[in-house]
């Protein structure tokens, strides 16, 4: 089972039936594997804010929702996040490409990087950061804890997690 | 008409339906004129009326409207795309443009000058888009939800406000009771 197989299982069987999009190169594989999954409704968004307002629709509506995404949303996003998903405390797994981080190519990507953590940090949302493969494994844990708090939660999932760029 | 007319106007049809109202003014208005449980007040994240309310509509069954600004559908434009490509035939967008931003002071939008809402809803491929005037908003909505066919409103209105009181409810509150109602 690939890392994105086990990411959409894990999404499956918590009953994560509605996902938003927006796309990173490290993420693709995982999207093609959402989009793949009849059980899943899959709403590509065009920006992250628009994301997390169809997040909070769809939980309302009954269903439990989660948003993939790179970590440059966190600097689009803070108001969205702060004044509607913790405001009115509601529950979302938030699947983040963590570009910027050991074997990125793209040095600009660097710079956002540097400011993740202190920005999830500064707004107390529970971060996790997968770094090995083996650490998908925590990420059934993960969604589980975020359904029972109500909160936004942040799984940082960086290259080398995602097995690298390959030849660069 | 200003906006707050208009909800007077339709806040008979409104009673019975999921309703996501958009931040500030809007929301104070309705909560003024016609407090329902199955009103969600947005407090705060302006632009994002459209989308909650779409989330609403593509997980369960009853109408869902959503009461957006100009000014709101211009802050996220992202949103008309997303929606004309996941039609859910319970959603009905109701866009009050009064071509300012009515809560910030009534500074003119670009909705008010050279850009049409309804062009560019129906260019995004919103497949029904309808443009009212004030007075002709409560037959449209009705029609809408009549039709079971989701359907953009463009109310044109003109602009200004009246003196409401700030919402006070608590966020988790107005959220728990909108969720009630979805189930019931």
């Amino acid at each position: 089972m690939t890392i994105s197989d086990k990411i959409v299982a894990d999404l499956v069987a918590n009953d994560v039936e509605f996902v938003t999009t927006v796309p990173c190169k490290q993420l693709a594989g995982v999207i093609d594997a959402v989009e793949a999954e009849k059980s899943i409704y899959h709403i590509p968004s065009n920006k992250e804010d628009e994301g997390m307002g169809l997040c909070a629709g769809a939980f309302m509506g009954g269903k439990r929702p989660a948003i993939i995404m790179q970590n440059t949303a966190i600097g689009v996003t803070i108001n969205t996040l702060v004044t509607l998903t913790q405001y009115y405390r509601m529950p979302l797994p938030m699947l983040i490409s963590y570009r910027g981080e050991l074997r990125e190519p793209v040095a600009c990507q660097a710079e956002m990087a540097v400011h993740t953590k202190a920005l999830l940090n500064q707004l107390n949302i529970p971060t996790y950061h997968f770094h090995k493969e083996s650490d998908v494994e925590e990420f059934d844990t993960i969604l589980k804890y975020t359904f029972m708090c109500n909160k936004p939660v942040a799984i940082l999932t960086d290259a080398s997690f995602w097995g690298g760029y390959g030849d660069q | 008409m200003i906006r707050s007319d208009i909800l007077k106007d339709i806040a008979p049809i409104l009673r019975d339906q999921l309703v996501i109202c958009n931040i500030g003014l809007p929301s104070q208005e309705l909560h003024l004129i016609d407090d329902q449980p199955t009103n969600f007040y947005m407090l705060g994240t302006m632009g994002l009326s459209s989308s909650i309310g779409l989330g609403v509509a593509l997980t369960q069954d009853k109408t869902v409207i959503s009461i957006d600004g100009d000014g709101s559908v211009l802050t996220n434009f992202g949103t008309l795309p997303t929606i004309a490509n996941n039609v859910a035939d319970n959603y009905i967008l109701l866009i009050i443009d009064n071509g300012s931003y009515g809560s910030t002071g009534d500074q003119p939008t670009y909705a008010g000058q050279k850009t049409s809402l309804t062009a560019v809803a129906k260019a995004c491929g919103c497949e029904n888009v309808i443009e009212c005037q004030a007075e002709d908003t409560g037959k449209t909505l009705q029609a809408a939800i009549d039709s079971k066919q989701m359907t953009i409103i463009v109310a044109k209105c003109e602009s200004g406000n009246i003196k409401v009181p700030v919402i006070t409810k608590d966020p988790v509150v107005i959220r728990d009771r909108f969720m009630t109602a979805v189930k019931a």
